[in-house]
């Protein structure tokens, strides 16, 4: 398939220069070959399985980073691995496929990592690709009485599922398949609850879950026995319809998956995009977008302060830190024209250049910031039930971080350096001095302390930026219908929860063959049943804040 | 000082004397008066704690609370309480739908018996006699029933672990309640309540005569008797953030007002009692030696130097709620038995030692 890429590729580059309505700034088509561009290795399923053991166990890539399904076609269903070595933070991706389309089977990877088992529940619900040796074989975010596996290309969606009256019945028992010796796959049903437990529902509607996601939680008086996540109560597809748009227009999508990283999930797309394209946006929209990125942080981790003190029921810190807040919004609303959907990136550069009074703004802010970050921990981290509720409590490892790729604050707070703006620098990151701020500690005051720092680290690059925004256009010229040439791409941010991906697989068409998003939040969904067995009710509750988790990102 | 006493006389004159009514008519006609002087007063403080909590609550969060309804918002509370008059009360499929409807009316007569024990002034106690503080913790307690009643028959999960935890933490507390109510007695020599308070008008409050111990001793009350509230810190039967709203998920209309009265009262009730017991209950500030501040301070009715202590320790109390995050149950528990319980021991014998030694003021 690669092979065939490559070849159509200048094809599909030399329809490229077609007339054009205006003269573009912009180089037409990519000399060299896109810097994002992916390229995996095609293997045979089990072939690919053993790959991914010798890549992990030989060559230390012990971080998933990414794992997508993809409808090939007639060539079969297929899943692409993406890992990371979490030393050399050097990436590779493998490709396999199955041309089986009735019953396509996959090894699965989810004894190797702990998050491939969320990652290939996702596969299977969307492209009915099933794992073999999977423990826990059923949907994740359609319905259990869903017809059809709707990301396939050829799946009649709205045919087989006419809008249902009743109401979603949730499984009570899993699936597994197994391959045994002989080359045949067998099916094994089990329980996900037994009989005698005491299950409470979490959700979906439920003040402390930030959104709507649905917690199953077994308890023994009030400690936490096991955690069952349902998601998909806001799933809107948006990878899907994505498909059937053009480029620009699925910029507006991305604003509405995690929403306190708006900024960030779009420059994402953008710049995946934009390199995919060869297009070179100009400094003044790197350190632009570099600014925002960071407001948008900041914005994001004063949220997370507020709700987990609205969590554990410290009222007054919550508006404390939605004062603050505030300030963060008007300079967005001033230059955006929104305060949370902000629609601020193009391909090629901004919607509009910075407001005259955004430096101001923005320089008056950050001495306010840090004079109230102290203020927060007056109020809220010096408090001794607050140590008490949040020191040694849902202790991840690193290991465990790593196995189930929790990025982002989650992750730097069990000591796995994983920044993405350090170690894949985009953007102005490459030129600002700044810490990655670690702990080793693991537990939920640790993932507290480390956004708290992470808004002075945000301050200090802001700080060197904000004085030193160059000349230059804010939108580079780019063609009026925009066309990705035909390949695999994928680039990453740091989003305001972790590593937020873009994950394009394009056939020169002027709308993506398949978008995929790495979300931020679910492997932090994921974690939870780990990080909270044995923790009681109310532990659950600060251990879910303390991860900040946004639902939307989790049901794209 | 104002002596309340001279009026309910001159109104019991008035109907044996003037109206010629016999001896029990007369009482029962008075005991009518009374109860609904009881209730009225019970709703105007529940509506007046309602806007004041909403008030310092929004002052401390840097906003304003509400300002729309009436000036200064002060109309806010009447209109909640006429919306939730009118909202229906809803019966539930398979709940207990008997016990489903008196639990929280046990949450209202608890809190009304004890609230008609409160002493307003000289003269105006509704429930006085010599084991009043005995009767005061044991219809206390009453109110925990119909909140482990609520929480059983709503046949709710979250309510259920609401009204376990609510039962585990107000039974724990009550003993450190008890204890310090005792370390007092000990000091005063009585359980009337009326005579408590007279006996601070006499020899000073209770909280300087007692200086050390009683100090402890408020420290404690205060710290129990928030937890038996249910509120500030120690809120977690109802944590809207585990348990969406606790034990009284499934109530609706007035039968969650009557939740929603009682613990505004409660919170009232407790800080009635804080001032009855430690701060003089109705007396006044007397300083000896300064006669001139003394005579000015015993111009100003008893009624109001109770209510306005009382008011004083409520605001601790809002204060303390509205900056502390909230406990997790076995720390609520472990405070209790590993500290206030012990403490309040040691209170109670240092207290003791004290009195036989003569060394109160």
């Amino acid at each position: 398939m690669t092979e065939q890429n490559e070849q159509s590729k200048p094809q599909a580059a030399a329809a490229k220069p077609a007339p054009a309505a205006r003269p573009a700034a912009a180089p037409a088509a990519p000399a060299k070959p896109a810097e994002n561009e992916l390229k995996p290795r095609v293997l045979a399923p089990a072939e690919a399985r053993a790959e991914l053991v010798r890549l992990k166990e030989k060559e230390g890539m012990d971080y998933l980073e990414n794992l997508t399904g993809v409808d090939w076609g007639e060539e079969g269903l297929g899943v692409v691995y993406q890992l990371e070595n979490t030393t050399t933070h050097q990436r590779v991706a493998i490709k396999t496929l199955t041309a089986d389309r009735e019953n396509p089977f996959l090894p699965s990877v989810s004894d190797l990592w702990d998050i491939a088992n969320i990652y290939e529940r996702e596969v299977y619900d969307f492209y009915g690709i099933k794992f073999t040796g999977h423990p826990d074989m059923r949907r994740i975010f359609m319905r259990e009485d869903w017809v059809g596996y709707p990301f396939r290309k050829d799946d009649e969606t709205e045919k087989n599922n006419p809008l249902r009256m009743t109401n979603e019945p949730l499984a009570d028992t899993t699936d597994s398949y197994i391959l045994q010796q002989d080359g045949t796959i067998t099916k094994e049903t089990h329980n996900i609850f037994e009989e005698d437990e005491y299950v409470v529902n979490i959700g979906p509607q439920h003040p402390s879950t930030h959104g709507v996601l649905h917690f199953r939680v077994s308890l023994e008086g009030e400690r936490i026995r096991k955690i069952d996540p349902i998601l998909g109560y806001i799933h809107r597809a948006v990878e899907k319809i994505s498909e059937n748009m053009t480029y620009p227009q699925t910029l507006a999508l991305t604003d509405r998956l995690d929403y306190l990283g708006a900024m960030q999930n779009r420059h994402a797309l953008c710049m995946c995009i934009e390199k995919a394209m060869g297009i070179e946006v100009s400094e003044r929209v790197q350190v632009i977008r570099t600014i925002m990125d960071e407001l948008q942080r900041i914005d994001s981790h004063i949220l997370f302060f507020s709700c987990l003190c609205q969590d554990m029921g410290a009222t007054t810190a919550f508006l404390y830190g939605f004062r603050d807040r505030e300030e963060i919004l008007k300079i967005f609303e001033e230059t955006c024209g929104g305060r949370l959907i902000l629609n601020y990136n193009t391909i090629g550069g901004v919607m509009a250049d910075i407001h005259p009074n955004f430096q101001k703004r923005v320089k008056e802010f950050i001495p306010y910031m840090r004079k109230n970050i102290k203020e927060y921990h007056d109020i809220f981290t010096g408090n001794v039930i607050f140590q008490n509720r949040a020191k040694g409590v849902g202790v991840l490892t690193r290991d465990q971080v790593i196995s189930f790729g929790c990025t982002g604050g989650t992750g730097r707070a069990a000591g796995w350096s994983n920044d993405v703006r350090k170690h894949h620098p985009y953007a102005a990151y490459g030129k600002v001095n700044f810490n990655e701020v670690l702990r080793t500690e693991g537990d939920s005051f640790a993932r507290y302390m480390i956004r708290l720092d992470e808004i002075l680290e945000s301050l200090n690059i802001i700080e060197q930026l904000i004085d030193n925004i160059p000349e230059g256009p804010f939108q580079e010229k780019t063609k009026p219908i925009i066309k990705v040439p035909a390949g695999t791409y994928y680039s990453s941010v740091e989003g305001s929860r972790g590593e937020f991906g873009v994950f394009l697989e394009s056939k020169g068409d002027k709308s993506p063959y398949r978008l995929h998003y790495r979300s931020t939040g679910l492997p932090l969904v994921a974690v939870m049943d780990t990080a909270c067995r044995g923790n009681m009710i109310a532990d659950l509750i600060t251990i879910g804040g303390t991860v900040d988790y946004v639902v939307p990102d989790i049901d794209r | 000082m104002f002596n309340f006493q001279d009026i309910t006389t001159w109104i019991h004159g008035m109907l044996t004397g003037t109206l010629g009514l016999p001896e029990w008519a007369a009482i029962l006609t008075e005991s009518i008066g009374v109860a609904l002087a009881v209730i009225t007063l019970y709703a105007v403080f529940a509506i007046f704690l309602i806007y004041m909590e909403r008030k310092v609550c929004a002052f401390f969060q840097c906003r304003l609370g509400p300002m729309r309804v009436g000036p200064w918002g002060t109309l806010q509370v009447f209109s909640d309480v006429f919306k939730m008059l009118t909202k229906e009360i809803i019966n539930l499929r398979q709940t207990d739908r008997f016990l489903h409807n008196m639990a929280p009316f046990l949450v209202v007569t608890a809190s009304m018996l004890t609230f008609a024990c409160l002493p307003w002034n000289k003269g105006a106690h509704i429930i006085d006699f010599n084991v009043g503080v005995f009767f005061f913790l044991a219809v206390s307690s009453l109110g925990v029933v119909g909140i482990l009643l609520a929480g059983w028959s709503s046949n709710n999960k979250y309510s259920l672990i609401g009204a376990m935890r609510s039962g585990a933490q107000i039974i724990s507390y009550e003993l450190s309640i008890g204890m310090t109510m005792l370390t007092m007695i000990c000091l005063t020599g009585t359980m009337s309540f009326s005579e408590i308070c007279a006996d601070q008008a006499v020899n000073g409050w209770n909280i300087f005569r007692g200086h050390l111990p009683a100090v402890l001793a408020f420290i404690i009350y205060l710290i129990a008797g928030n937890a038996e509230c249910n509120r500030g810190p120690f809120d977690l039967p109802e944590s809207e953030s585990e348990l969406t709203a606790g034990y009284h998920t499934e109530y609706s209309g007035m039968h969650f007002g009557y939740y929603y009265l009682a613990e505004y009262l409660n919170l009232f009730i407790c800080a009635g009692m804080a001032a009855t017991i430690f701060l003089g209950g109705w007396a006044p500030l007397t300083i000896a030696g300064l006669d001139g501040f003394n005579e000015v301070m015993a111009y100003i009715p008893g009624f109001v130097w109770f209510i306005g202590k009382a008011i004083f320790v409520v605001f601790l109390l809002m204060w303390l709620r509205w900056t502390f995050p909230r406990l997790r149950i076995d720390q609520i528990l472990s405070l209790e038995w590993k500290y206030l319980v012990p403490i309040s021991m040691f209170n109670l014998v240092l207290m003791a030692l004290v009195v036989a030694y003569g060394l109160h003021f």
